[in-house]
């Protein structure tokens, strides 16, 4: 590529801590992953795989900007709270069908958020394309109340309140799962669903409860977008968000304090990759691919010490 | 247009051949899992193969060079799936989710190393369509045997070698084995590994050679994240198809017809969304109405200390 390989990760550094305001990307971009994040991770204590958080947070971010469209008129501290949770029960409606099917009908999750993902994707789309349209060639919806808006923290940046939320929401998913009885019996089924349900845990109600909160967290990875940066609801807006959750839940090791951090860690990669393609001629694709490789080496961390001494069996 | 002008004869070639890519990841998928390894990285597989024929056949100006690049690009994704989950026993589902982001990052930056583009490659030389003379000519099928590639028989041999060997040979019956219960396969003296790692290799083979399908055939050329979750359908279909060669290919075609709908569709007087909803609708819908309980392999994703 003929590009010096310490200017690019000088520009890669740069963009994602080399100021206010890269420091700011990157706590920016690390939001919504952080809630895509979670979601992923409590399913995944419970044994589920959402592959629909993508999905999700469409719905989610859909509904909070109708809601924040039709009730314009009301007071920011009763709008903003209301247009956050209606998005979450939207979300949550459409996370709990794939867990309400698995355990109605023992229909394979994976499957059904497969395809709930390209069924909420197009749905949106049409909405944003037809009936919710706002005047002009772009498929978005007309501009949501301030009242509804999440304030910046730093001026000049799209850093806003979000990181507070999502903050939040990460100390309140790990007191669900470990501190709660129902987040014990969630891990519990994960664990092991046929001992769970001898101990007299449901693994129906547990399988649906889990997937419901899932799409819950999801959805605010798209409401925290429209909310806090695009304030209104364009026609697919999310760089996939929710499959990059996957990976920063992988990586994260499926709790909330690891799930927070590589989703800093992905936000400093994502924001340092802008000034990197700009500064280089590097794709800023560089750093997907630098994604891949962090988490196949950190799911076999041994790979390393293999390579270092060679050694054949590990 | 009548609305059922949408289904016409038409329809069955155009089906067979959306089939064809999710059918070859999906038997991929079918021997990875049902040698008990989860495999999510069906998609990023994909992907590498679909780059691979394009990369080969752009330095060769030969396609069938392209196919053969893609079937090595597809080993060598397969075979660091088969390393990291049997040598490393790392978590199958992390490693799937590595190799979809690494592939996906991967061809970006190597399309536009190579030539000098955002997204997508110059356009390369496609793979010719052949007409079988007098098969042409049969109602109804003749239609399988007309201008269609070499690419549809090879899928139909690989389905067919794919069933034969799971469920005719000691082969096969050993594969079953490891898949539901890899304990008893080893005290029958089964090298667990060494069937994990050519049945996982060789779902990223048959997976690079699907992605091929959609760079080489229905393209000819590499656009960023044009698998555009097919390897996901691949995998929803392999599963639905109950892990099984045959039935990853109904499943698969299912899923085609649907598609193949939406392209008789477009004249009618509908949002175009709801024409692309359709296929993943109607997937759904078969999927909870058939509503039974699709057996898996009963050792898929156990790491076994």
């Amino acid at each position: 590529m003929g590009e010096s390989p310490l200017n690019a990760y000088m520009a890669l550094f740069k963009g994602a801590f080399g100021s206010v305001t890269g420091l700011a990307n990157t706590l920016t971009e690390a939001i919504p992953l952080i809630f895509s994040g979670l979601a992923v991770a409590l399913a995944f204590q419970c044994g589920l795989f959402n592959i629909g958080v993508e999905g999700q947070l469409y719905i989610g971010a859909f509904v909070s900007t109708i809601i924040a469209l039709k009730l314009a008129v009301w007071p920011t501290l009763i709008l903003l709270p209301v247009v956050i949770i209606g998005g979450m029960m939207a979300g949550m409606v459409w996370g709990g069908l794939p867990g309400l099917l698995k355990a109605k009908f023992g229909t394979h999750e994976v499957i059904v958020t497969v395809m709930l993902n390209y069924i909420a994707i197009f749905f949106t789309s049409y909405l944003v394309n037809y009936p919710f349209k706002a005047e002009g060639w772009v498929a978005q919806t007309k501009v949501i109340p301030e009242g509804a808006f999440l304030q910046k923290i730093i001026p000049r940046t799209h850093l806003t309140s979000g990181l507070y939320l999502a903050i939040g929401m990460a100390i309140l998913v790990y007191f669900f799962l470990w501190k709660t009885s129902s987040g014990f019996e969630i891990r519990a089924v994960g664990e092991n669903p046929h001992a769970a349900q001898s101990g007299g845990i449901s693994i129906a109600k547990n399988i649906t409860l889990a997937m419901a909160l899932s799409g819950g967290l999801a959805s605010l990875a798209g409401i925290v977008q429209v909310l806090g940066i695009y304030h209104r609801f364009i026609d697919n807006f999310s760089p996939g968000y929710g499959f990059t959750g996957i990976a920063v839940a992988v990586l994260g090791r499926n709790h909330p304090i690891g799930v927070t951090l590589t989703a800093l860690l992905f936000g400093a990669l994502n924001s340092g990759a802008l000034r990197m393609d700009r500064i280089t001629n590097i794709s800023s694709n560089m750093v997907v691919l630098i994604q891949g490789l962090v988490i196949l080496f950190v799911a076999a961390p041994e790979i390393i010490g293999s390579l270092l001494t060679g050694k054949k069996d590990v | 247009m009548d609305i059922l002008d949408v289904f016409s004869w038409s329809l069955i070639p155009l089906t067979i051949r959306l089939a064809i890519p999710i059918t070859l990841a999906a038997i991929g998928g079918t021997f990875s899992e049902r040698s008990g390894v989860i495999n999510i990285g069906l998609e990023g597989m994909m992907l590498m193969g679909a780059f691979g024929g394009v990369y080969g056949t752009y330095l060769s100006g030969n396609p069938w060079v392209g196919v053969f690049t893609a079937l090595i690009m597809g080993a060598l994704i397969g075979g660091i799936h088969a390393i990291l989950s049997v040598k490393f026993k790392a978590n199958q589902v992390v490693i799937g989710v590595g190799i979809n982001i690494l592939a996906m990052g991967f061809t970006t930056v190597m399309t536009r190393a190579i030539w000098g583009t955002e997204g997508m490659s110059s356009q390369v030389k496609g793979i010719q369509e052949i007409t079988i003379p007098l098969l042409n000519k049969i109602p109804v099928i003749g239609g399988i045997f007309t201008k269609q590639t070499p690419y549809l028989y090879l899928t139909f041999l690989i389905i067919f070698v794919g069933w034969y060997l799971m469920y005719k040979t000691k082969i096969g019956l050993r594969l079953r084995a490891i898949g539901d219960n890899p304990k008893a396969a080893k005290t029958a003296g089964v090298s667990i590994e060494k069937y994990r790692y050519f049945f996982v290799t060789l779902s990223g083979i048959l997976s690079g050679l699907g992605g091929a399908y959609l760079s080489l055939v229905q393209n000819n050329l590499f656009v960023q994240n044009m698998t555009a979750g097919r390897g996901f359908i691949a995998l929803a279909a392999n599963i639905f198809g109950g892990w099984n060669p045959l039935g990853s290919f109904f499943a698969s075609m299912i899923f085609a017809f649907a598609q193949a709908i939406r392209f008789n569709m477009f004249e009618v007087n509908i949002p175009n969304q709801f024409i692309q909803i359709l296929p993943y609708l109607a997937t759904l819908i078969i999927l909870v109405g058939f509503s039974r309980k699709t057996r898996a392999p009963e050792a898929l994703g156990e790491i076994d200390e």
